[in-house]
């Protein structure tokens, strides 16, 4: 018990825990950059651990062509303040066979783009760890998951056999081809995420702010129409609604909320009295019983 | 980017309240038990009824009690927690689970751990991080073999808070005697285990009796419901005098300008300015900078990840610690750990593993396995290997020394794991005991008369009778009185007297601490020498320090060392003084004498404490005399 800390201050200080144990014991490690508000998060965290010195790995964004516009704006805009190492990869083989959630659905399109692409990109600059800005608070199968997570060299998770992790002493072993995937933020519940953008004053993409946006209502989802490759479907109508963001991923696959929460203190006042948990928003999670730990066991974060 | 600025109202209120969030303490806990014992089905109702559950996991939650259900047309609770595939269609848990919930008075980590005995390793990752744990027992049921193996590891990994939950005690009528007669067979085995706080609660989980309220239903029970304890269970604090500990987990040097090193404070406080030594190397240096983004700090706590940097460029590299320079870990490349094995391959003595602690890591041997612990009865077991799910007492070789402390002093610092050199997989878990301070292995030449024949012949057992206690206080004379009737008896006997000894054996030895660890140490091994030549040795040596008579101890076998504490006061020996050597120590004319500027460790479990003061010479031997005989060494 560290009584002196606030609460903030325990999670902060786990996760510089975990990001230095990486940078110090594996040979070539990266950062899964998503953009959101947890990889903001996390690279809030990865400048404090090794100040004054810049993180020593390069982030890594998985595109899938289909992210909000203001997502690839943001992401480019803090490469270019912060100075890290941006490397940007979409799977060659979707851009050439034009995969997209519209046209494949969004299984197919989130197994291309997200899983694939993220294992081609780990394979082609041969990456022994990557960290990912998963919580345990988000899903069920996520519950479960070490912090320093194994994987094979075909990349994919055996739950039934995870290594015990115990005390702060992670095992950072693997022989070649093998990779671990590191979960910084397992132990923050989506409140202090908040808490914590707020109390660090970190820049977010503005998405997760109300704001008037062209809206389309599409199988119970609110959509934003971010271009033209949205079609609109009989009856369907684009109208300007009050609306934010609690997730972000690919725009026709994350869907928006009413709000008129327009500043950090809102959102947190708003989260406190929600009746849903924030991956309501998100398709790929409902499309069958255990999907998330079935992509996982696949490649996915 | 500049955030939009709130509308005031708002800001204000939610400010108030994430300040109360803040200022919550944290409870991380397990629950455990049996298979079956309703642990995932207690944190779901927990959760629920904290109100931790949103809508559309409630609808997945009852879509998901039709399909896998064990509970009929209710909810089953348990798929809250049970997240996997293979957990869900065997309605078993496999692997540990952390939720989170808060009330208004506490914040929780609690970590749902599995029953099967064949998960027993995911149950100990659960436990390695947590302050309480929640023992679940099937009123119907009762203590069964893996509530054993539970409440054991938990105790091992240094848990102190139990809470007893008597679970489905609807399934007993409510059962005042039932209840009643569960908690005492567990207070009966746990007594041993070292709880601090123990709190039997009968509750069910599934209809939520004694969850978050107190139940109308057993109007016997007069005790708080499991969150009520849970929210106000006392919590140890950080305790800032423990000595400063900081394992070196990476050095930042981005150029020839900084050289930092980054780390946790594993325990204690640091200041700018303060002296801090390697604990490796001894060598000292003073803290320049505590170096955070956003201003330097001016000290670091237990929990703070930080960087230091030193006034002297001196050689600290990864697996090192910074230290107190005044309280010092262990640096030693033996010790004793208690283990427990989480690997389908035996730990078998002999097979090389690599040791990791929280930074360190080298390869390691396990020299000896001293027993196995029966996880029933506690009984010490001899054994040749350490299956899985085994728990074991064993001495370490390390290829190259690390700095520790024991783990009850320390559950950071006293911690390692053992990984499989081939595998790689995390195949034990290690928690020390105390340092072995031993030569390397040099092999024994076996020889045909051994010292049971010559013991035989001799109609007595061998062994060493160590008397330990200040200069002037009767050792001496109370060894050679007993020698005299040994020796009168028939029996053969040695005495090793400290300044005789001195005088030959150990001629270059003075009296720093390092000689009087090593004048311990040459003695031990010759009184292990005369033990194995079947010989009664009497040992009479002020012996200072625990450590050492441990070593000594260590080197013998099991019932062959004998610790004989002579007790008698400062103020008396002092009085005595029989070669005038407190007088001098006491003008300052002796250096290190023991208990006037050298500190004198009584010995916490003697196996015969002699009180000295208002009894002869002679009293005190024939006690000892006697205690000799009716445990059959004379």
């Amino acid at each position: 018990m560290t009584a002196h800390m606030t609460h903030l201050q325990r999670l902060e200080a786990e996760s510089i825990h975990i990001f230095r144990e990486v940078a110090a014991t594996f040979s070539k490690p990266v950062m899964l950059y998503s953009v959101g508000k947890d990889s903001s998060v996390m690279l809030h965290l990865a400048m404090k651990a090794f100040y004054p010195a810049k993180p020593p790995f390069p982030f890594l964004h998985v595109d899938t062509r289909w992210k909000f516009r203001e997502m690839i704006e943001f992401r480019d805009q803090m490469a270019a303040k912060l100075g890290f190492d941006l490397l940007v990869h979409i799977n060659p083989d979707g851009i050439e066979q034009n995969i997209g959630p519209f046209t494949h659905g969004s299984n197919v399109h989130t197994h291309i783009m997200k899983t694939v692409g993220l294992r081609q990109a780990l394979d082609k600059y041969g990456f022994d760890a990557a960290f990912g800005g998963a919580r345990r608070d988000e899903e069920k199968s996520r519950a479960k998951e070490r912090i320093f997570s194994f994987r094979t060299a075909q990349h994919s998770w055996d739950p039934k056999n995870q290594r015990p992790e115990m005390w702060k002493i992670y095992n950072t072993r693997v022989a070649p081809g093998e990779s671990i995937r590191v979960f910084p933020l397992s132990n923050w519940t989506e409140l202090d995420i908040w808490q914590y953008i707020l109390q660090e004053n970190i820049p977010i993409v503005p998405l997760y702010f109300a704001k008037e946006r062209p809206i389309v209502e599409r199988d119970g989802m609110l959509i934003l129409k971010d271009d033209d490759r949205m079609e609109l479907r009989d009856g369907e109508t684009v109208e300007d609604r009050l609306v934010r963001f609690r997730t972000l991923g690919c725009y026709p696959l994350t869907g928006a909320i009413d709000s008129d929460a327009a500043s950090l203190e809102e959102i947190v006042q708003e989260m406190l009295i929600a009746r849903t948990s924030e991956r309501q928003g998100r398709a790929i999670d409902k499309d069958e019983a255990g999907s998330m730990e079935k992509k996982k066991r696949e490649g996915y974060f | 980017m500049e955030h939009v600025a709130p509308k005031p109202a708002a800001a204000s209120a939610v400010r108030a309240f994430l300040h109360e969030q803040e200022n919550k303490e944290l409870l991380r806990f397990l629950t455990c038990g049996s298979v079956d014992d309703g642990k995932s089905t207690l944190i779901g109702r927990l959760l629920y009824d904290t109100k931790l559950i949103f809508e559309d996991q409630l609808a997945t939650l009852e879509k998901d009690s039709k399909k896998h259900g064990t509970t009929g047309d209710d909810i089953d609770f348990a798929l809250l927690v049970d997240g996997l595939e293979a957990e869900r269609e065997q309605g078993i848990t496999i692997d540990v689970a952390y939720r989170f919930f808060a009330t208004p008075k506490r914040k929780f980590i609690v970590a749902d751990t599995p029953g099967h005995e064949q998960y027993t390793r995911n149950m100990a990752t659960g436990a390695s991080t947590a302050d309480l744990a929640i023992v679940l027992i099937d009123a119907r049921q009762g203590v069964l073999r893996q509530t054993r193996r539970h409440s054991f590891i938990a105790s091992l990994l240094g848990i102190r808070h139990i809470v007893l939950a008597v679970n489905k005690i609807d399934l007993v009528g409510f059962d005042r005697a039932v209840f009643d007669r569960i908690v005492g067979d567990y207070r009966a085995f746990a007594k041993d285990l070292g709880f601090e706080t123990l709190t039997p609660i009968p509750i069910s989980a599934r209809y939520g009796d004694n969850v978050t309220q107190r139940s109308g239903r057993m109007d016997w029970y007069t005790g708080p419901a499991l969150l009520e304890h849970l929210e106000t269970v006392p919590l140890a604090s950080a305790d800032v005098k423990k000595p400063f500990r900081f394992p070196v987990q990476y050095v930042n040097r981005p150029n020839l300008d900084f050289r930092g090193f980054a780390g946790t404070v594993a325990s204690g406080t640091i200041a700018q300015g303060d002296t801090v030594v390697v604990a490796k190397s001894g060598k000292p240096s003073r803290v320049k900078r505590i170096v955070a983004q956003g201003g330097d700090l001016r000290t670091a706590s237990e929990g703070q990840a930080v960087t230091i940097v030193l006034e002297d460029e001196i050689e600290v590299s990864r697996g090192n610690m910074l230290v107190a320079p005044d309280a010092r870990p262990h640096v030693a490349d033996q010790f004793t750990a208690n283990i427990v094995w989480f690997d389908e391959h035996a730990l078998l003595p002999g097979r090389s593993y690599l040791l990791r602690t929280e930074t360190d890591q080298m390869n390691a041997t396990v020299t000896e396995l001293k027993h196995r612990i029966d996880i029933n009865t506690f009984a010490h077991e001899a054994a040749k290997s350490l299956e899985l799910n085994e728990v074991g007492v064993c001495n370490i070789s390390t290829q190259s020394p690390v700095a520790f402390d024991t783990y009850a002093d320390n559950r950071v610092t006293g911690a390692f794991i053992l990984i499989d050199r081939i595998t790689n997989a995390t195949a034990g878990a290690g928690m020390i005991l105390h340092p072995l301070r031993r030569a390397s292995n040099v092999h024994w030449q076996a020889l045909d008369v051994d010292k049971k024949a010559r013991a035989e012949l001799k109609h007595q057992k061998p062994a060493v009778l160590w008397f330990t206690g200040l200069s002037g206080s009767g050792k001496s004379t109370i060894a050679n009185l007993l020698e005299k009737k040994l020796h009168a008896n028939g029996r053969h006997t040695y005495i090793l007297d400290g300044d005789n000894v001195r005088h030959g054996l150990n001629r270059d030895l003075g009296f720093t601490e390092e000689d009087r660890v090593e004048n311990i140490r040459r003695v031990a091994e010759v009184a292990r020498l005369m033990v194995d030549a079947g010989l009664l040795v009497l040992v009479s040596f002020i012996s200072p320090f625990r450590a050492e008579r441990r070593m000594a101890r260590e080197l013998m076998g099991e019932g062959e060392f004998v610790e004989v504490f002579v007790d008698t006061p400062f103020e008396e020996c002092a009085r005595r003084d029989p070669k005038g050597l407190y007088a001098r120590a006491l003008r300052g004319e002796i250096k290190n004498f023991t208990g006037v500027d050298s500190p004198y460790e009584a010995p916490e479990h003697a196996d015969v404490h002699l009180e000295t003061t208002g009894r002869s010479p002679e009293e005190l031997t024939e006690a000892l005399e006697t205690w000799l005989r009716e445990r059959g060494y004379i």
